[in-house]
């Protein structure tokens, strides 16, 4: 069994342009550089001072989410962006693409959206191939067997300039996930309790591998919300080997291969899969069966328990009380019992049509609770048109919630979308940080079911009251 | 393109908690501006600063001790969450030069390699030493990756052997990777499918 190899061992071999050696980190070869505005400008810079292109403008694909308003308008070029800084950083994107020949779905594209939804939605994302991006949240696309993985400025610098960067090799983590997630329960409910169970830097230094039964079980949206969270783990990058379900979602994809292309890249992707007694550095075993609705208490992901649990308490740990303290929740006590002001319903890890499906059937025929402000930001311009042809828009406005322009908004307080200080927003965001949501924001991350149970019920609430 | 990084000799400035994450190192508000430069005013903001913007007198790096210190002493896994590299930008913009802890997130780690912030894990027993004595006088010499506790004791640190030369001659990375355009043009002729 000398020659098996993991799923990420044959996609990193793939890309070796220059081995490692003790003295240099491997050369490793990008197929696909997104980009956007927040973390771009200074490598552009870099680029311009040095007289250098864009090295494969054909591989770089642009888009603006971050510091973009998501508020509903006509059309997005009367959209009114939030402070000069942001304005200035927008223009300045919108000018870097044209200077350096990259084409940027902007305001003016139907396909612009949240990056990581728009790469699958596209076609774009594809089993096989290393994907960068200023981004942590790239882990998403490893749910197509992609390499994918968050980067900074100065790689991004790197792989514009060389379509390549230096990378040492990580090592692997199995995590298999057995048995099948009951009703009511999520991909979501599911990361949560794996980032529960293996920490914050539980998977630091490695790339994961999903795999088992309730991971093949899974469509592409809810194996992208697992991967997604892989890096709320610490993790390199999180991978699911691609299959039937991954290909059917990409054929016929605007930037998929199309006609003979196509058979010939299902063929090499069937081979993407860890082989029979490929060893992995560590391995974790999860059981779905058991699995309930999950909620985060404190101030990192790895803080999180079921809906129905109590609290824990912080014994002496001086950091897990400080988490308490700031989100003032009480040891020995559920959450259930605490009242929500917000509920925010979007991001890269839950934006995507099914989340807003699930989310709307908790909604619908309900009303939003009196005194709880409900966000529901579609992932991109395209999934926003496939809900309102469903009438999800109707549903969400009749419940008395808003329904925006697509974009980061609410997960990162830098585009207008906040939470004011002191007040509980209940999300389907991937990060409690403090003031992640705006200065003073306390969040509770959940999936899109419990998310939108909370908005109904007014407190944290178990979305299984509502099925 | 860096400057060269070979001796750090500075005392501590130490932040206990666990886990600080780069929203905290730097919050998402400040990430709007295109250049690289002045973002040290930003660092640690809404833990510097009370909501009236009043410098708050409890956090460390605000004690009159802490002016001046070169070397962030922080609590496990420091540096975890967003990939900006505005994180380590605003450390050495305010003048902190190395981070230690027992872990440190690997993105964070990445960038401040980059730029010339040097990232030193050390064990529990040190860690929990230097956590309990703030302020103490610590001496790292990157070319030979030891750290020099103040009653003399020397203990090595790991640290990718490109990483180090790169700090210590103060080489971009950048420079390093275009000398290998050969072979990237070789490897996108030779590949059996494109992207």
């Amino acid at each position: 069994m000398g020659n098996a190899q993991t799923l990420f061992e044959k996609v990193w071999a793939d890309h070796v342009v220059v081995a490692e050696s003790a003295d240099t980190p491997a050369v490793l070869y990008i197929d696909l550089h997104l980009i956007h505005e927040v973390t771009t400008p200074q490598a552009f810079s870099l680029l311009a001072q040095l007289g250098l292109p864009v090295r494969r403008p054909d591989l770089t694909l642009a888009t603006m989410d971050h510091s973009t308003p998501t508020t509903p308008v006509s059309t997005f070029m009367d959209l009114e962006v939030v402070g000069d800084s942001a304005a200035r950083q927008i223009r300045q994107m919108e000018a870097n693409c044209k200077q350096f020949g990259v084409d940027l779905l902007g305001f003016d594209s139907e396909h612009r959206g949240i990056v990581h939804v728009i790469g699958p939605e596209l076609g774009a994302t594809q089993p096989g191939k290393t994907i960068v991006c200023g981004d942590s949240h790239t882990s998403t696309h490893g749910a197509f067997g992609a390499l994918a993985f968050g980067i900074g400025t100065t790689e991004v610098g790197h792989v514009l300039a060389t379509q390549c960067l230096l990378q040492r090799k990580p090592k692997t983590l199995a995590i298999d996930v057995l048995g099948h997630l009951p009703s009511g329960v999520s991909s979501k409910d599911l990361i949560l309790a794996i980032i529960g169970e293996i920490g914050v830097d539980g998977g630091t230094g490695h790339v994961i591998e999903y795999r088992g039964e309730a991971i093949r079980s899974m469509d592409m949206e809810a194996r992208m919300t697992i991967c997604n969270m892989s890096i709320e783990a610490g993790a390199r990058a999180g991978m699911i080997a691609p299959d039937d379900t991954t290909f059917a979602y990409l054929e016929g994809r605007q930037r998929a291969p199309q006609g003979g292309d196509w058979d010939a890249a299902v063929l090499r992707w069937r081979a993407l899969t860890s082989d029979d007694g490929a060893g992995f550095d560590k391995s974790v075993t999860i059981a779905a069966d058991r699995l309930r609705p999950m909620v985060t208490f404190g101030t990192n992901p790895g803080m999180v328990i079921a809906v129905d649990e109590p609290v824990p308490d912080a014994n002496d740990d001086a950091s897990f009380r400080k988490a308490l303290d700031y989100m003032q929740v009480t040891p020995g006590k559920p959450l259930t019992e605490t009242s929500v002001d917000v509920v925010f319903i979007g991001s890269c890890t839950n934006s995507r049509l099914s989340d807003l499906q699930q989310a709307a059937a908790v909604v619908e025929g309900n009303r939003v609770a009196a005194g709880v402000r409900m966000l529901v930001v579609p992932g991109s311009q395209q999934i926003k048109k496939e809900a309102e042809a469903l009438g999800l828009d109707r549903v969400f406005v009749e419940a008395g919630a808003e329904w925006r322009e697509s974009g980061c908004s609410m997960c990162l307080g830098m585009n207008g979308d906040t939470v004011p200080s002191g007040q509980l927003c209940v999300s389907t965001s991937n990060r409690n940080f403090e003031g992640r949501q705006g200065i003073g924001a306390r969040t509770v991350l959940a999936s899109p079911m419990t998310a939108a149970a909370s908005a109904v019920a007014g407190r944290v609430a178990d979305p299984r009251q509502f099925l | 393109m860096i400057d060269a990084v070979k001796h750090i000799q500075s005392r501590t400035v130490v932040l206990p908690t666990r886990d600080i994450d780069t929203d905290q190192i730097i919050p998402a508000r400040f990430l709007t501006s295109t250049s690289r430069e002045g973002f040290g005013k930003a660092l640690f903001f809404d833990l510097r600063f009370d909501a009236d913007g009043n410098p708050d007198p409890a956090f460390p790096l605000n004690a009159a001790a802490a002016a001046g210190c070169e070397i962030l002493v922080a609590g496990k896994n420091f540096g975890c969450g967003s990939s900006r590299e505005h994180a380590p930008w605003a450390m050495l913009d305010f003048g902190i030069r190395a981070v230690i802890s027992t872990e440190i997130a690997d993105i964070f780690r990445n960038n401040s390699l980059k730029n010339g912030l040097l990232p030193i894990v050390v064990d529990n027993d040190t860690h929990e030493w230097l956590l309990a004595n703030p302020g103490v006088e610590l001496k790292i010499d990157v070319v030979a990756s030891t750290l020099t506790l103040p009653d003399g004791k020397v203990l090595t640190f790991p640290i990718d052997g490109f990483a180090r030369h790169c700090l210590v001659e103060g080489i971009d990375q950048l420079g390093f990777l275009r000398t290998q355009l050969d072979s990237i043009e070789k490897f996108e002729g030779s590949r059996s499918w494109m992207p």
